[in-house]
């Protein structure tokens, strides 16, 4: 990325920020606090990702990512593009470098948003949703929200080809 | 499987090289996540469901969409407004959207992964945030 969007994102939201505080210095300030409790909370996260894109790049060469996760990596693509994303912890941000990379290295967009979707199911929050929803309600939607994201990254990998398709034909 | 040339040290350089890349946009969506409970309250939220099932999905969908944060905290005002008689449709498209779209992140998302992507993948998700509260809702209502 070495464009300079995300300055202009950060300084966007340091103007909102501001412009808050002039109006609402009490809320705001209790934003600032809240902005650094997540951060503070997402600080191991943040180690675990920087590992891992780490050990990514150093065992697995773009031509095995390409492999695993590539154009031709069939089925074995989708259920490791949903399992990574059901096991993956933290919150979904603390995972766009990780993503950045490897599609960068030769994954498929569509497995990027398949990893994106089911990065909404939570093993460990399993037990609150049970206890607010009941048992019958958790299975249910797990196994309709894996189908969605399958159904939202084919969706996307048909676009995306469109848009390549269309860009090569200009 | 493991590379032939570079070493460990290189490798997590360069993870360090995309990681600082990406730093802005990591802190400019925290800072906006802050923003949330701040200015946004549990009773600003259930005041905007009318009692009518299909547009409460949609606005379930669309207060999801925007909320963002823990699961948990989706969970808990789902479970309050389903106590409220709120549908469980809207409660469902809530709950799925606040995981699963993400308007506060798609600056973010927009600068690492593209507009297209962006744009087709949050708009779907909002779709599908219907369509799943739809079919889990009416799967339970057929189950024994």
């Amino acid at each position: 990325m070495k464009n300079r969007s995300g300055f202009y994102f950060l300084g966007s939201v340091t103007v909102l920020y501001l412009a808050l505080w002039a109006s609402s210095p009490g809320k705001t300030c209790d934003a600032l606090k809240a902005s650094g409790a997540i951060f503070i909370r997402i600080i191991p996260v943040l180690f675990f990702v920087l590992l891992l894109m780490g050990l990514i790049d150093y065992f697995f060469s773009p031509e095995s990512i390409s492999r695993y996760l590539g154009e031709r990596s069939g089925i074995r693509g989708w259920l490791l593009a949903i399992s990574a994303g059901v096991l993956s912890h933290g919150p979904i941000y603390a995972w766009y470098p990780m993503l950045k990379d490897l599609r960068d290295k030769g994954m498929k967009t569509g497995l990027v948003a398949v990893f994106l979707y089911n990065r909404a199911i939570k093993i460990p929050l399993l037990p609150v949703l049970i206890y607010y929803f009941g048992v019958a309600f958790a299975a249910v939607l797990l196994v309709y929200m894996i189908a969605a994201s399958v159904i939202e990254g084919k969706i996307i990998e048909i676009t995306e080809k469109r848009g390549e398709q269309t860009s090569l034909s200009i | 499987m493991t590379k032939q040339a570079g070493n460990i040290f290189t490798s997590f350089r360069k993870a360090f090289r995309v990681f600082g890349q990406m730093l802005p946009v990591l802190l400019g969506v925290i800072l906006l996540l802050g923003l949330l409970p701040a200015f946004v309250s549990k009773k600003m939220i259930s005041a905007v469901f009318t009692g009518r099932a299909l547009q409460d999905t949609v606005v379930g969908a669309a207060i999801g969409s925007v909320a963002a944060g823990n699961p948990i905290t989706s969970y808990i005002i789902g479970g309050e407004l389903l106590k409220e008689g709120t549908s469980l449709f809207a409660v469902t498209a809530f709950i799925v959207a606040w995981v699963t779209v993400g308007v506060v992140q798609l600056p973010a998302e927009i600068s690492v992964f593209g507009k297209r992507f962006a744009v087709i993948r949050n708009s779907l998700s909002f779709i599908l945030a219907i369509l799943v509260a739809a079919a889990t809702v009416t799967t339970l209502a057929v189950l024994p």
